[in-house]
């Protein structure tokens, strides 16, 4: 029998102001009773593609089709007239509210009478196989149980095609193998999935196809069974290009900073980093590699003290910093910077000058109840200078300077301190390509000095040309730390997705530890205890 | 009639008062707007009512009705101005609610001796005594049938607006978007119309304070009084932790306390100052306690005081 | 690009706008100001039936005294006054700037005036008479009523910071509840001193007049607590970490500050600072104590401070701009009273100015882009 064609995309494209291209002509075919893999890597438009289905965005050029007949979706509204539900990475849900009491909401046209909904609820959870109890608050609930939430609401106003943007990013293995149960159910019943997802093993497990984006662009559509995943992260990452990007050489010292079993939680109070251990060494650039949300800004917060540990020791020149407060991690010299999505986040004061942001971390010192703003003063003029950041005066607020200007000034802030431990998050995020340079050269000067710099970055091409040694996470876990001459962007690609786990591969040979470690493995031990000590104190 | 059914039926006749203003504030914070401007508010609703009764003078029911009316429109007037500033202007809440009473008290005292000219205490007996033979029912009656059309509208009012959002579609709806509005956004509601609408009636319910103020509690007099008795609505509100039949109990409980003075013997005139203070101390305490225990069902609505940006998102 | 057919297009659409120069954002609010004037007039105008000069020129010789009609002691006196109200108005408005920068909704300066005003009336009056025996006595009770009007202040002003820094309990609810239990207590010991509701007069603890003038004191104060506040919050340490906290948490944190430590330590500061001017206004102006001692300022003042964007010396001018109404309005009604004028009228003006003034913030942060329709066979 002829498959039937569920949804259909022909030649669509999406532009972002500032002549980003989103998508440009993506072909796109879903049959009925199928599950699809969206692959692709960040920034390769998976997101907005599918955005465009469910009616949060408006295609620029190209047709939709739904059965055949071509629709127009302009809201999330009209999505579900044609049937399509889509479930967000960040869950739409009131916290308040009961899961029947989110489900139902925004639905029209129905008697309003909880205790049939809850049945309605059960009934479609039975009939997948869900696990949910529709009068517990969100609030209550675990992430699977939320995402479970969102799911449901979706069939709840009759949804025929799902499409769900990574929606294993948030589980533990054991609730990814219940909800791909779940959509295999689905699948029987005859509903179309799309699945976004950047881990390799789930493609191959779930999908019966997958689609392949980079950079916007359609790569291909092959079946999941005459494929591997050595071919798909061809397809994902593309050919390697050269960049002329210095990497300076230096003689490494011992570790500065040195990283051992360390757990952290995320947000949710899921586990964001799983069992860590790393260290960087004076004079070395270590990037970090890894999909979007895999647990690199819980990382960063961990090491500056923004984010308290769950367990593990992070060492600094041989001395535990867990529990020091952030002020006294930066008078250690171990600065933090993260570029978040906004720029703005964290780090810098959006309406404060460049002059009250370079003061940031320094304001305090000095005697007397007065900031000295000179200095500070003379120290953003000079780095003004130094970085040509453009900007009318020092005065002006940093919210006003473009996006590069912003980036210059932080990562300047960072340096001018004189750290010996750099973490940098993104620094060259949405910059030009000749401001990256001028980033780069930053760093590359640093380390030239013999300070440690934690690359966190997202061009594997850049960290391949750029760093010492690359350490890969996926999902909170380390797959593997490489040197980046003797690596492949391939072998990278096929870590961060979960593919391929070098520390499994070297279980015996201590991975992540150093040789020269600034303690002996008794001192270890002693300092091991006695954080487990704190730990338990402190509840 | 005995003093404990002096003291019951006293404490029932202020706590309309509030229970008017803290229903009408509640449905307002429930869409996310703290409206501090309810003591303005409730003035103006005073003066509308005023103004209602002055257009038609003293006519059986129907002048009682025009107050009811006018005093609605009034206030709800005032509270859509309010949400002009906050939702389509964005401005900010606390501001913008301050500004609001300074306004509203204003007006009131500026325009209501012009319209005063009509006997309001005429009009005003109409508004006491709903069931004139509840005498007869002993003290049944004394303590549950005595009292005003209004008082009794009151409480039907909160028992109304409770059930509303707990039972209706719109009742979820208008909470969703005073708990996370771009949820409520995404599922398809219209944000602003709920917010305008949570306001306007919410400012008109707390209007409607403002009009038994005068016609009932007072006799048909004005005083300026009531930006206390509007404060105290919104501390009615923390206390009753956002529900309109907890503020049936509530307001019930802050005019016994507030009432006490008068009927426990032997206080001295000092400590009979020093009752006034028990409702906005219990208040200050159940707003402590709710914070620490943190418990998400007595939370204030989660995005109250935040205006609402799509593109903020 | 070819756009695709769309049937509903939104009438307009607001989107946040660049930051706009200086000179137009003064302009926006200027023509706000001047809108809101031409608007108040109409309404006079409509109400008295009077020429709208008349009526400001009235207004005008409230706030400036009139020499036509007044001697020159008159004229004199209602500047005095002028500048008075002024000063205790600047004065609390300063002392809640601090708060409000770091974005704690700090609406009890009321109380916190009042109960400065409280301990130090009941110093004055339980202490002063036995204290002001002696020149040295007399400098005690006065140094003890301004220590007892601070920690008052403060003190009302730490206990919701206390909480809102452990618990996250809701401020403008807390500070506005420790309001009404401070006019309560008021009323307690006014019933304590007089039983018989007779008027309240505090004999002792009186602030030495100033070039022979009761308001000096009260001026030099806020004429000093401006170039303080200045300096503090714009030069200081304490400045620089109130102005961070306020504009983001997390960079706060980021760069190593104890939030907790910062909101409790700056309510301190600032309750202690209401307390001081509820003193003041026992001690030297007033020399009496009850519920209304403050005017009503503890809320304009919040206006006040906000219009003026938290800076002190643009304090002057908004604080300037609403006693000038109050004082105008109250003239109005003395003189437009047969046209039914009455005091409140000002607040009816200020509540028009006050609504102009913020709701023009708007068109500086967003701009409304109106789509224009599109034409057939486009």
């Amino acid at each position: 029998m002829e498959k039937q064609i569920a949804l259909q995309l022909k030649n669509i494209c999406k532009y972002f102001p500032g002549k980003v291209i989103a998508n440009k002509n993506v072909n796109l075919t879903l049959y009925k009773g199928e599950i699809l893999s969206l692959l692709g890597e960040n920034g390769s438009g998976k997101t907005t593609l599918m955005n465009m289905i469910s009616g949060i965005y408006f295609p620029d050029e190209g047709q939709i089709f739904i059965n055949g007949e071509e629709a127009v979706i302009r809201s999330p509204k009209d999505a579900y007239k044609y049937k399509i539900g889509m479930i967000h990475q960040h869950f739409k849900l009131v916290d308040v509210f009961t899961a029947a009491e989110n489900i139902v909401l925004g639905v029209k046209g129905e008697r309003y009478k909880l205790k049939e909904v809850n049945t309605r609820v059960r009934e479609i959870a039975e009939r997948y196989g869900f696990d949910i109890d529709p009068k517990k608050r969100i609030h209550e609930m675990s992430v699977s149980e939320k995402q479970t939430v969102e799911i449901i609401k979706v069939l709840y106003r009759g949804a025929d095609i799902l499409i769900l943007d990574e929606p294993t990013a948030v589980l533990t293995p054991q609730e990814i193998e219940k909800l791909f149960a779940v959509l295999r159910k689905m699948r029987e019943a005859g509903k179309s999935i799309i699945i976004i997802t950047h881990k390799l093993n789930e493609v191959m497990e779930i999908s019966d196809r997958v689609s392949i984006l980079r950079k916007g662009e359609y790569i291909g559509t092959v079946e999941t069974a005459k494929t591997n995943p050595k071919e798909l992260t061809e397809m994902m990452v593309g050919k390697k290009t050269d960049l002329k990007i210095e990497r300076v050489k230096t003689d490494f010292d011992k570790p500065l900073l040195e990283i051992r079993n360390l757990c952290v939680n995320s947000d949710e109070g899921s586990l964001a980093i799983d069992d860590a251990s790393f260290y960087i060494r004076g004079g070395e650039i270590l990037g970090i590699a890894g999909i979007a949300g895999c647990g690199q800004k819980e990382l960063c917060e961990a090491i500056a003290g923004l984010r308290p540990i769950k367990s593990g020791l992070i060492m600094h020149k041989g001395e535990n910093i867990i529990g020091l407060p952030p002020k006294k991690i930066i008078e250690k010299g171990v600065s933090m910077s993260f570029i978040p999505e906004d720029r703005l986040g964290m780090g810098l004061a959006p309406s404060f000058s460049i002059t009250d942001n370079m003061m940031l971390k320094t304001y305090a010192e000095g005697k007397g109840p007065f900031v000295d703003r000179k200095s500070a003063r003379e120290r953003a003029n000079a780095l003004i200078k130094k970085l040509e950041i453009i900007t009318p005066s020092s005065e002006t607020p940093v919210r006003r300077l473009s996006g590069g200007n912003v980036q210059k000034v932080l990562v300047g802030r960072e340096i001018e301190a004189g750290p010996n431990v750099i973490i940098t998050a993104y620094p060259v995020r949405g910059l030009d390509i000749n401001t990256s340079y001028v980033i780069y050269d930053i760093l590359n000067e640093q380390k030239k000095k013999g300070t440690g710099i934690l690359f966190i970055g997202e061009d594997l091409d850049v960290m391949l040309a750029l760093c010492d040694k690359i350490m890969v996470i996926c999902h909170g876990r380390i797959m593997g730390i490489v040197h980046a001459e003797k690596t492949t962007k391939e072998d990278l690609g096929l870590m961060m997705t979960g593919a391929l786990n070098l520390t499994e591969e070297k279980k015996d040979k201590n991975y992540g530890i150093a040789k020269d470690s600034n303690l002996t493995e008794e001192e270890w031990k002693i300092e091991g205890e006695k954080q487990a000590e704190k730990e338990k104190t402190n509840g | 009639m005995d003093i404990f059914t002096a003291y019951f039926t006293g404490a029932v006749g202020y706590s309309a008062i509030l229970l008017f203003g803290s229903t009408g504030e509640i449905l307002t914070e429930k869409a996310g707007h703290l409206n501090l401007g309810i003591p303005g508010i409730m003035c103006f609703g005073a003066l509308g009512g005023c103004f209602g009764v002055s257009l038609i003078g003293n006519v059986p029911v129907v002048s009682m009705l025009m107050a009811i009316l006018f005093a609605f429109l009034f206030a709800g007037a005032l509270g859509l101005l309010y949400s002009l500033f906050t939702v389509s202007l964005r401005c900010n809440q606390n501001i913008t609610g301050l500004i609001i009473t300074t306004f509203g008290v204003g007006c009131t005292n500026f325009f209501i001796n012009k319209i005063s000219s009509v006997s309001f205490a005429k009009v005003a007996k109409q508004f006491t005594q709903l069931f004139p033979s509840y005498k007869d029912l002993g003290v049944f009656g004394e303590l549950f049938l005595s009292y005003g059309f209004m008082v009794y509208f009151a409480i039907i009012i909160a028992v109304f607006v409770a059930v509303f959002m707990k039972r209706t579609r719109a009742g979820l709806q208008l909470r969703a978007v005073g708990e996370n509005p771009a949820t409520a956004d995404a599922a398809g509601i219209n944000v602003g119309l709920y917010k305008y609408l949570a306001t306007f009636i919410g400012s008109g319910i707390a209007g409607l304070g403002g009009v038994y103020y005068v016609f009932t509690y007072l006799n048909g007099a004005w005083e300026y009084k009531i930006d206390a008795l509007g404060w105290l609505s919104i501390a009615l509100v923390i206390f009753s932790v956002w529900k309109p039949n907890l503020a049936i109990l509530g307001s019930f409980m802050f005019g016994l306390l507030y009432n006490a003075k008068a009927y426990i013997p032997g206080i001295s005139a000092p400590m009979k100052e020093a009752f006034g203070i028990a409702p906005y101390l219990v208040t200050i305490i159940v707003l402590i306690i709710t914070s620490i225990a943190g418990s998400k069902n007595v939370q204030p609505p989660a995005s109250l005081g935040l205006n609402y940006f799509r593109e903020d998102r | 690009m070819v756009e695709a057919k769309k049937i509903k297009e939104p009438l307009f659409h607001i989107t946040k706008r660049a930051p706009m120069p200086i000179w137009k954002t003064i302009l926006i609010r200027a023509s706000a100001v001047l809108i809101a004037i031409l608007l108040s007039s109409v309404i006079i105008i409509l109400i008295t039936g009077q020429n709208p000069f008349s009526i400001f020129a009235s207004m005008f010789h409230g706030a400036f005294g009139d020499a036509a009609t007044q001697n020159k002691a008159g004229v004199a006196d209602t500047r005095r006054r002028l500048l008075q109200e002024m000063a205790i108005l600047l004065s609390i408005a300063l002392a809640v700037t601090p708060a409000f920068k770091m974005k704690f909704w700090n609406i009890g300066a009321q109380g916190q005036v009042l109960m400065g005003a409280l301990l130090s009336a009941i110093v004055a009056r339980d202490l002063g008479v036995s204290l002001e025996t002696t020149d040295l006595g007399s400098a005690v009770n006065l140094i003890l009523m301004l220590l007892a009007g601070a920690f008052g202040g403060a003190l009302w002003a730490v206990i919701p910071a206390i909480f809102k820094a452990k618990w996250n309990t809701n401020e403008t609810l807390f500070t506005l509840m420790m309001n009404y239990i401070v006019i309560c207590l008021i009323g307690v010991v006014r019933k304590i001193w007089e039983p018989n509701n007779d008027s309240i007069i505090i004999a002792n603890g009186h602030f030495p007049d100033l070039f022979g003038q009761k308001y000096v004191g009260i001026l030099l104060f806020a004429i000093a607590l401006t170039a303080f506040m200045f300096f503090y919050l714009k030069k200081s340490k304490h400045g620089y970490e109130i102005s961070l906290v306020g504009e983001s948490v997390n960079s706060a944190k980021y760069a190593g500050i104890s939030v907790a430590k910062i909101t409790i330590r700056t309510l301190i500061f600032s309750g202690a600072i209401c307390g001081i001017v509820g003193a003041m206004l026992v001690g030297s102006i007033d020399h009496n104590i009850s519920t209304t001692l403050d005017r009503g300022y503890g809320f304009t003042a919040i206006l006040v401070s906000w219009l003026a964007k938290f800076n002190p010396l643009f304090m002057i001018l908004t604080s300037f701009l609403v006693v000038f109404f109050l004082k105008g309005g109250a003239q109005l009604a003395d003189d437009f009273g047969k046209y039914g004028v009455t005091n409140s009228f000002g607040d009816i003006i200020i509540g028009i100015i006050f609504f102009f003034i913020i709701g023009c913030e708007f068109f500086i942060a967003y701009s409304i882009k109106f789509h224009k329709k599109k034409k057939a066979g486009n």
